[in-house]
């Protein structure tokens, strides 16, 4: 495991810088947003003008920029991302409380997008250029093209308006009393239209990264002696040709995260589910500049970390990956 | 020879059809609708086909829905290229300092661009317009933030190979200053694969403008299909045409230009494999 180990050990080092950039970043979006700390303290708890110089002082928001920057890097570091302005609370608290319902919401609309792409993959790169393959590329390039917000409407009418199959809105029903298996079924019902609209256009990307896959494998050599050898097409398909197309979706797992948290913001709003995405557009509607930077912090953490779960599934799948490294 | 094979392509073929009409709906936009399509036109909530002065009715505000169609179809396109010019312009000169610097200046550009790829872009972009206010600049900036990455990676890679060519060698024997060789040798010929990615980012763009004025964040003063749509919403059950019109302006505006994308993209990698 010495090859994996020196793949995890480059891409740590990869990330912290990353995420350094990151909260240079922030710190100059929150120079750049009108009031500070101060002001959203006084506007959330009440308070005088004499308290505010005060506090700025205390706070060492009247020093220069750069021990601002020291202070701010001080207290990320002891996980103290600030106050939100909205919620009176410390930025940290909200921004985990809402992250199960993101995370529920991503990995669902991941699986089912990973799994239906990848299906109708197959069956379109099983014969390059057929009809079927035709359709089903342009088919999942027009459902690309879907806003999610939109796809999400459509969604509704069809299924909360005309049928009254899901629920419109929420995460569950509003003190509903229900336990167990019970609550967790209520879950997934509000959950089925959400995760449809954020999985059904990531869709397309792992469908087209399959049937790539696929009809470049249909000209190596080893396929070419599976049909030599008479293997029947189904065989040839599923072993020879899927299988080595398959590696390149388990990237796309990674790439595809940063856009999919982008995608929740509107989905969650769509349909009210305090997540994430939500907590995000609430921080703009109330101007809470320090809500919002947590809530990239946060997020660039989460990319961060899944990227690194995939790199490390990367390169145990694929015994190439680092092996001049470790050597 | 690259133009025929991509009019033999009956997929490239609808794609240009529906971006020429997306460009001529923008163009005669104020010529078809010269009122306000922010203004009242008529009785509110008239549903499409019944008064033909107002072909495909009113919203809740009395507003023409057809004039904010075309009205729309010009602010999605001035962003969407907008945004796209100012990522493939910002994302080159990235991309070409980082390949011609290499060493440490290298390395710090291509970690700036790690970071922005790993914050997610549409957050960037919220995050931008909530500090900088909605306007169409700003929305054009808060795109392009978060597009700019894929042309810089591409430019980079081109200039890393292409700087060991020849003819750039040659320059450089003739004397040539370096930012000279840079920006007259190599980025020209570095150029090409660069624009090939424009059209998607394009399309992005439109799909981020919209997300940005659904959710209230595009320019007040504008008519945007997301805005249209958001407005729509509220009477989603009564009037669901509302949302739904607009909703199919972008999707055929968004697929047109991945249609075309790919044409050019197929037809041209069709020369390359026959030469």
């Amino acid at each position: 495991m010495n090859r994996v180990r020196a793949v995890i050990l480059r891409r740590l080092v990869g990330a912290v810088a990353v995420l350094a950039i990151v909260i240079v970043g922030g710190f100059f979006l929150l120079e750049a947003a009108p009031g500070d700390a101060v002001d959203a303290y006084v506007v959330s708890t009440g308070g005088d003008a004499g308290m505010i110089e005060e506090l700025r002082k205390a706070w060492g928001l009247d020093r220069s920029p750069l021990a601002r920057f020291g202070l701010y890097v001080w207290s990320l570091a002891q996980l103290d991302l600030g106050r939100s302005v909205t919620f009176s609370r410390p930025v940290l608290n909200v921004v985990l409380e809402r992250l199960p319902n993101t995370l529920l919401l991503m990995g669902s609309a991941t699986a089912l997008s990973f799994s239906l792409g990848s299906l109708l993959g197959i069956l379109a790169g099983s014969r390059p250029g057929s009809f079927r393959d035709r359709l089903l590329s342009i088919g999942s390039l027009a459902l690309y093209a879907v806003p999610g917000f939109w796809l999400g409407l459509v969604l509704t009418v069809l299924f909360s308006v005309q049928l009254r199959w899901f629920p419109v809105s929420g995460i569950e029903t509003i003190a509903s009393g229900k336990q167990g298996l019970d609550r967790a079924l209520d879950i997934g019902r509000h959950l089925v239209l959400p995760v449809a609209s954020l999985g059904l256009i990531y869709l397309a990307l792992y469908l087209r990264v399959m049937r790539a896959g696929m009809a470049e494998a249909w000209r190596m050599d080893f396929v070419l002696a599976a049909r030599a050898r008479g293997l029947p097409r189904r065989r040839i398909v599923i072993g020879h040709v899927a299988r080595n197309a398959l590696l390149p979706l388990v990237t796309m797992l990674g790439l595809q995260s940063a856009a999919m948290l982008g995608g929740s913001v509107v989905i969650e709003s769509l349909f009210s589910v305090p997540g994430l995405g939500r907590l995000a557009q609430e921080a703009v509607a109330g101007r809470d500049t320090p809500l919002l930077l947590g809530i990239i912090l946060v997020s660039a953490v989460l990319v961060v970390l899944i990227n690194l779960a995939v790199d490390i599934l990367y390169a145990v799948l694929d015994p190439r990956v680092g092996a001049g490294e470790a050597a | 020879m690259t133009l025929r094979r991509f009019l033999h392509s009956p997929e490239a073929l609808a794609g240009a059809a529906i971006v020429s009409a997306l460009a001529v709906m923008a163009l005669v936009a104020p010529l078809l609708f010269p009122a306000d399509p922010l203004s009242i036109a008529g009785r509110p909530l008239t549903p499409p086909f019944q008064d033909w002065s107002l072909p495909l009715g009113t919203d809740r505000l009395g507003r023409d829905v057809l004039a904010g169609l075309f009205h729309g179809a010009r602010t999605s396109l001035a962003v969407g290229l907008a945004a796209a010019s100012a990522a493939i312009v910002a994302g080159s000169l990235v991309g070409t300092a980082a390949g011609f610097a290499s060493g440490l200046t290298d390395d710090v550009l291509m970690r700036i661009t790690d970071a922005f790829q790993t914050v997610p872009g549409f957050l960037l972009a919220l995050a931008f317009v909530s500090v900088a206010g909605p306007s169409l600049a700003t929305v054009v900036g808060a795109i392009a933030l978060g597009a700019w990455t894929g042309p810089a990676r591409i430019a980079r890679a081109e200039i890393l190979s292409i700087r060991e060519r020849d003819f750039v060698a040659g320059a450089r024997i003739v004397g040539m200053h370096p930012v000279e060789i840079a920006l007259r040798e190599v980025l020209p010929n570095a150029l090409p694969p660069v624009l090939a990615l424009s059209s998607v980012i394009v399309a992005g763009a439109i799909l981020i403008e919209a997300s940005l004025s659904f959710l209230g964040l595009g320019d007040p003063n504008r008519v945007t299909w997301g805005g249209m749509i958001a407005e729509g919403r509220a009477v989603l059950r009564s009037a669901p045409f509302l949302s739904i019109i607009p909703g199919i302006a972008l999707v055929l505006s968004v697929l047109g230009v991945y249609l075309v994308s790919e044409g050019v993209v197929e037809a041209s990698a069709t020369r390359r494999s026959l030469s």
